[in-house]
């Protein structure tokens, strides 16, 4: 007999209105392997996976479990099938334990009572036999979230899965963390279960899979294995043409100082300073990155400088005009754009249209006024005329900004950003958790937006980010400047240092 | 790490030291006045009897995740339908039975319009709140009487234990019945599959939903049997306190029923000790009235267990959390 697949689709087809998220998919996964799903935001792979663990139902196709044809109604009978899932966003009750988020829905019970202390025997054996260390006492939200995707892994083990899906499993976590994962996961294959990784990043798929599948629009564009192809290759196929994974600029032409911070320091929670005397400069015409590790006074230092946070000392000047604190619309009408670092909490309000949205800075003024009352002509024409010069894939501007996938809602807000007359940009993680195409975009814009004489401040916690965009980059340690470089003398290991607070330790180690 | 254990520990001091002088205040008012502290600490218990059976309604629907404020609706409903049932066929048991059966029905409603209908739960909750003051208002017939009242079960040996014997084992039936829902329920929330999977459906229902637990059939049974609960309090009202029915007779205790379960932490156990508070503060209030030894005017006395609460919950309610997918009505995908 034929060796059988453990999961086959055949013509899997789904259609949302609107749009045709799967087109007659045909995918196998062999046993004991590890099958990477590559492909766009919106290319499909998250509605496929949804099909298989019975969240939706597909409009057409089959699904074969072990060569033999099934149907999955229900999270339910996927579970009972073997099959485990482990969601971009974790499915756990943060304010259970380990032990009563692994059981809930399969409870260790008798009579209707918990047992827990049974059940808690068994995950301990469990996370032994994997290697996967869990306390099981712990309450989920107290611990990190690469041990509480440990704890998703063990819940679907817990569920005799053979099959285990994993949707962007590295999104969140830390490379450390990416490392620790990759390693479960290849114990996990070495001991039968076979594994769906959903990813967007390339060189995360071309380190851990045994075979690459690529979706774009729906559609299976394509099937290698890392052998056999390159990220440049896997990129194209993702995004169906030629994409520049590195980023082409010429040399700044930087002049004079548009945006000055002075000796500013904050403090948070009235005591800890978590900015500490910060002075930077930004010339119009260049990119100055800030390096550093996140949760280093970033975050405190990018809303102290668009105006949404109080600070104890020193000023801002924009334009050579001193700022008053805590005035975002100061800030705004001279000139200052901003690209927050949470596109849902701080860069949109979700519920409302794309064409409120864009309007979000300026509404008050001419021509989306008239007298008290709304111009809607004006803000539509607005609209339309942003939506189709920064290229936001929407089927109308009507449609409120939660319907957008991720690449485009960030579109949107840069199309708001930058259509105002803009002298510094502040752009926090503008490409955090965007796929191939859109970063690309992103960051063709901001250099297109430099070349025009705009200064930018790009706070990134990706090296890789911010080496390739900055013309300087200062590094940020525990909310001090440590070292501002020159971007075409700065080397990966030198910065790296610096963001590890080496430079500090051994200015420390002079002084004693 | 070791601050949080530090404080852990601290707490519990505080809280041995309270109840250890709360005790020997009792026993000194208790040497000193025997009649009156036994009155007010049995009139406590009786005032409190409404207010944590509402507050156990409202943690059976706030723990799945649907926020009830229709309880004073569906005690004032249940407890005119108890009050009519017992009138007709003068049996108390059915007419315990058609309470708490109202207040299922009424939960019904409230499951119907926020789980199905995905409805703002406030307005869902109001609507019944208005339905129960306008319809046993339109019916109310003055001069009915229940025939029969629920009366006081000796519980033996002891009852015979002076002070607790007369204020704890000396109670009518409905009495009993929500000191011992406090614990089943408490016992059902923590330690049982279903009281698991309730909790689950309340803090975050899609993680139920992928486990294959059904997120509506449970909060439609949750919010049912809490509705049950809140029709024994309407019934408690004419059919084992009064013994007669008046216009809006719940005077509020519906809304004070959720202050307590803010302020027990959405458990039984905790809203319990809230409701013995406020009903202290109600017997409190009664006494001074009699003995009349403030010259205040009885109004201000009788604003006591209200202000009670306003103050505990600007307090304390602040801390608590309640259950996170609280007031969200759920969608599958």
């Amino acid at each position: 007999m034929a060796e059988r697949y453990v999961l086959e689709t055949k013509n899997i087809t789904k259609n949302f209105p609107g749009v045709l998220a799967n087109d007659h998919v045909d995918m196998h996964l062999n046993k004991g392997e590890i099958l990477a799903i590559l492909g766009e935001n919106g290319a499909g792979k998250t509605t496929l996976l949804n099909i298989i663990y019975g969240l939706y139902d597909q409009d057409e196709g089959e699904i074969y479990i072990n060569g033999q044809k099934t149907t999955i109604d229900n999270p339910h009978d996927a579970i009972n099938l073997g099959i485990g899932m482990v969601h971009q966003h974790f499915m756990l009750v943060p304010v259970f334990t380990v032990t009563e988020n692994m059981i809930l829905g399969s409870e260790v019970e008798t009579a209707g009572i918990l047992n827990l202390k049974k059940a808690r025997r068994q995950i301990l054996e469990l996370s032994d036999n994997y290697g996967l260390n869990v306390d099981p006492d712990a309450v989920v939200e107290d611990i990190p979230v690469g041990v509480q995707q440990r704890v998703e892994i063990l819940k679907a083990l817990y569920r005799n899965a053979r099959i285990l899906i994993l949707d962007e499993p590295t999104a969140v976590l830390t490379p450390q963390e990416i490392e620790d994962l990759f390693r479960v996961m290849r114990d996990l294959t070495a001991k039968g279960v076979s594994i769906i990784f959903i990813s967007h990043k390339l060189k995360e798929v071309m380190e851990i899979a045994d075979r690459i599948m690529v979706m774009r629009r729906g559609k299976v564009a394509g099937e290698t294995t890392p052998d056999q192809t390159s990220q440049e290759e896997l990129a194209n196929m993702m995004v169906g043409r030629e994409v520049l994974l590195r980023v082409e600029k010429e040399p700044a032409k930087p002049k004079e100082p548009v945006f000055r911070i002075e000796n500013l320091s904050i403090k948070k929670d009235g005591e800890r300073n978590v900015v500490k005397d910060i002075s930077l400069t930004v010339r119009a015409g260049e990119i100055l990155g800030v390096a550093g590790v996140q949760g280093n006074g970033q975050a405190e230092l990018v809303e102290a400088i668009t105006g949404l946070r109080p600070f104890d000392h020193g000023m801002i000047i924009l334009d050579g005009k001193r700022m008053p604190t805590e005035n975002p619309r100061a800030m705004i009408e001279n000139g200052m754009a901003h690209i927050p670092e949470d596109r849902q909490k701080h860069g949109l309000v979700m519920p409302y249209p794309l064409t409120d949205n864009l309007i979000l800075c300026n509404y008050y003024k001419y021509p989306f006024v008239k007298g008290i009352t709304r111009n809607d002509e004006a803000i539509e024409a607005y609209a339309e005329r942003l939506i189709e010069d920064f290229d936001v894939r929407t089927p109308s501007p009507f449609i409120p900004a939660s319907n957008l996938s991720g690449g485009n809602q960030q579109k949107l807000i840069v199309a708001r950003e930058l259509s105002r007359e803009t002298k510094i940009l502040i752009a926090n993680q503008p490409t955090r958790g965007l796929d191939v195409g859109s970063i690309e975009y992103i960051h063709s814009t901001l250099i297109k937006m430099r070349d025009n004489g705009v200064g930018i401040l790009l706070v990134s916690a990706e090296l890789d980010e911010i080496m390739s965009l900055s013309d300087r980059i200062a590094v940020i340690y525990e909310g001090e400047i440590v070292a501002t470089l020159d971007a075409e003398n700065a080397t990966r290991e030198e910065l790296g240092l610096l963001m590890a607070g080496s430079k500090k330790e051994r200015s420390q180690a002079a002084k004693l | 790490m070791n601050l949080i254990t530090y404080l852990k520990s601290k707490k519990l001091i505080t809280s041995i030291t309270l109840s250890i002088l709360g005790l020997a205040l009792v026993i000194m008012f208790y040497i000193i006045n025997p009649q009156i502290t036994q009155a007010v600490l049995g009139s406590t218990i009786r005032q409190s009897t409404p207010i944590i059976l509402g507050a156990l309604c409202g943690i059976m629907c706030e723990r799945a995740g649907v926020v009830n404020i229709g309880i004073e609706g569906q005690m004032l409903m249940s407890a005119f339908i108890g009050f009519m049932v017992n009138a007709w066929t003068g049996n108390l048991l059915i007419a315990i039975l058609a309470g708490m059966a109202t207040g299922a029905l009424l939960g019904l409603l409230l499951a119907f319009t926020a789980v199905t209908l995905k409805l703002d739960q406030i307005i869902g909750g109001t609507v019944i709140n208005i339905l129960a003051t306008g319809l046993t208002g339109y019916f109310y017939q003055a001069g009915i009487t229940t025939k029969g009242k629920l009366s006081p079960i000796t519980l033996g040996g002891l009852a015979e234990i002076p002070l607790i014997g007369p204020v704890l084992f000396d109670n009518p039936p409905i009495t009993y019945a929500a000191i011992i829902l406090v614990f089943v329920l408490q016992f059902l929330l923590f330690k049982t599959t279903w009281g698991l999977r309730m909790r689950a459906v309340g803090e975050h229902p899609r993680a139920a939903d992928t486990v294959g637990i059904n997120v509506f059939t449970t909060r439609y049974i949750n919010v049912v049997l809490g509705g049950a609960i809140a029709g024994l309090a309407g019934a408690f009202l004419t059919l084992e306190a009064v013994g007669s029915f008046e216009r809006v007779m719940t005077n509020g205790r519906g809304f004070v029923a959720l202050a307590v379960m803010i302020f027990g932490k959405w458990t039984p156990i905790g809203a319990w000790g809230a409701s013995l508070l406020f009903g202290f503060a109600n017997a409190m209030q009664t006494q001074f009235q009699f003995m009349g030894t403030f010259a205040i005017p009885h109004q201000f006395i009788g604003m006591l267990p209200y202000l009670l609460t306003i103050i505990v919950l600007a307090g304390f309610g602040g801390r608590a959390r309640p259950p996170a997918a609280e007031g969200e009505p759920y969608e599958k995908e």
